[in-house]
């Protein structure tokens, strides 16, 4: 007999949280990209989060502990990370303007990414080049390690990176989608 | 051990339709919608300072009685009160009680203007408090003699 929430008065409340800017993590989950669905976390510095496992509840838990417990459902504050993947996805965008957030990353892995960042749409690199990019000559497989932590795939584009002897080997979101994301991009026929 | 303070969407879905129906039956739906947005905003703001995340519905529905209180004490034309409980005599208008009960142990004080203050039922109390019927009992009379002790 009690009244339910009705959608109205929630997405009031979550837009609400958002503009008083009171979130430390507001999310959101993108249905319908042609890779399926993507959850979508942004923090005040930027995107912290893009997952192809889109079931929230396998991800509140770990982004309060890295970015704060009031992690809440907002659309609003997700809208210009989902303009720009909608773009991307129909091959009009070939750079993100959205900052990555990864604050939280050890030191290693920022640079790696950092390093990334500078590969190019529709270009490819190797694990072992990234490695000497950062310094580390002979660091391919820990930079594997750091590709397959990536926390914001795609934006931070480590689909480009590829093993030394052509083969794709491997991602996060399961090969099939590294597969689809290289052709949209060109790299792959 | 103390419970771990969850993230703030899961302590949202678990409330909302609670504190909504805990409003409604206090303020009308209208009123009751824009209470509940203060109410889990309020929640929000004060949520980085949770210690633990125990008795995270007692208070939730503190929060929102306050809420309420602020509600009525902006609206309140004089005399346009809600009717009040009448079996005991002493107790003064629900709006009140709040200063009146400021020296009270929080649950007494809890208890007390649940009791008199909203006409809850002990199980209510009890339950918005996180414990038992028969606890609320007690903490609403130990608070009623406490009172009765300063005031006379």
């Amino acid at each position: 007999m009690t009244d339910s929430v009705s959608p109205e008065l929630d997405a009031r409340f979550r837009a609400a949280a958002a503009a008083e800017g009171l979130l430390d993590v507001a999310y959101d989950v993108l249905t319908d990209t042609p890779i399926g669905d993507l959850l979508v976390g942004v923090t005040d510095h930027g995107i912290c989060r893009i997952s192809f496992d889109a079931d929230p509840e396998r991800h509140l838990e770990t982004l309060a502990e890295l970015h704060g417990s009031r992690v809440l459902r907002s659309s609003a504050p997700v809208d210009r990370v989902r303009k720009e993947l909608d773009e991307y996805f129909a091959g009009k965008r070939q750079h993100f303007d959205v900052e990555p957030d990864v604050r939280f990353l050890p030191e290693f892995n920022q640079r790696v990414l950092e390093q990334l960042a500078r590969v190019e749409y529709g270009t490819t690199t190797t694990y072992g080049s990234l490695a000497e990019l950062t310094g580390n000559r002979g660091a391919a497989r820990a930079v594997g390690t750091v590709m397959n932590r990536n926390p914001v795939p795609i934006v931070l584009a480590c689909h480009r990176v590829i093993g030394a002897n052509g083969n794709l080997t491997g991602y996060a979101g399961g090969l099939e989608r590294k597969v689809q994301l290289l052709q949209l991009e060109g790299a792959l026929l | 051990m103390a419970a771990t303070i969850p993230p703030f969407e899961s302590f949202y879905e678990e409330y909302r339709t609670e504190v909504l129906g805990f409003l409604g039956r206090r303020l009308g739906r209208d009123r009751a919608e824009d209470a509940f947005q203060d109410t889990f905003l309020r929640a929000l703001r004060a949520y980085p300072r949770l210690e633990h995340g125990d008795h995270l519905r007692a208070w939730v529905l503190t929060i929102a009685s306050r809420i309420v209180l602020d509600d009525v004490r902006k609206r309140k034309p004089a005399g346009e009160l809600p009717e009040l409980p009448t079996e005991e005599n002493w107790h003064p208008a629900f709006e009140e009680l709040a200063p009146l009960t400021e020296g009270l142990p929080p649950k007494e004080r809890a208890a007390v203007v649940l009791r008199y203050g909203y006409d809850l039922g002990y199980d209510e109390i009890g339950a918005a408090l996180g414990s038992t019927e028969a606890a609320a009992r007690q903490a609403a009379s130990a608070g009623v003699r406490r009172l009765r002790k300063e005031t006379t």
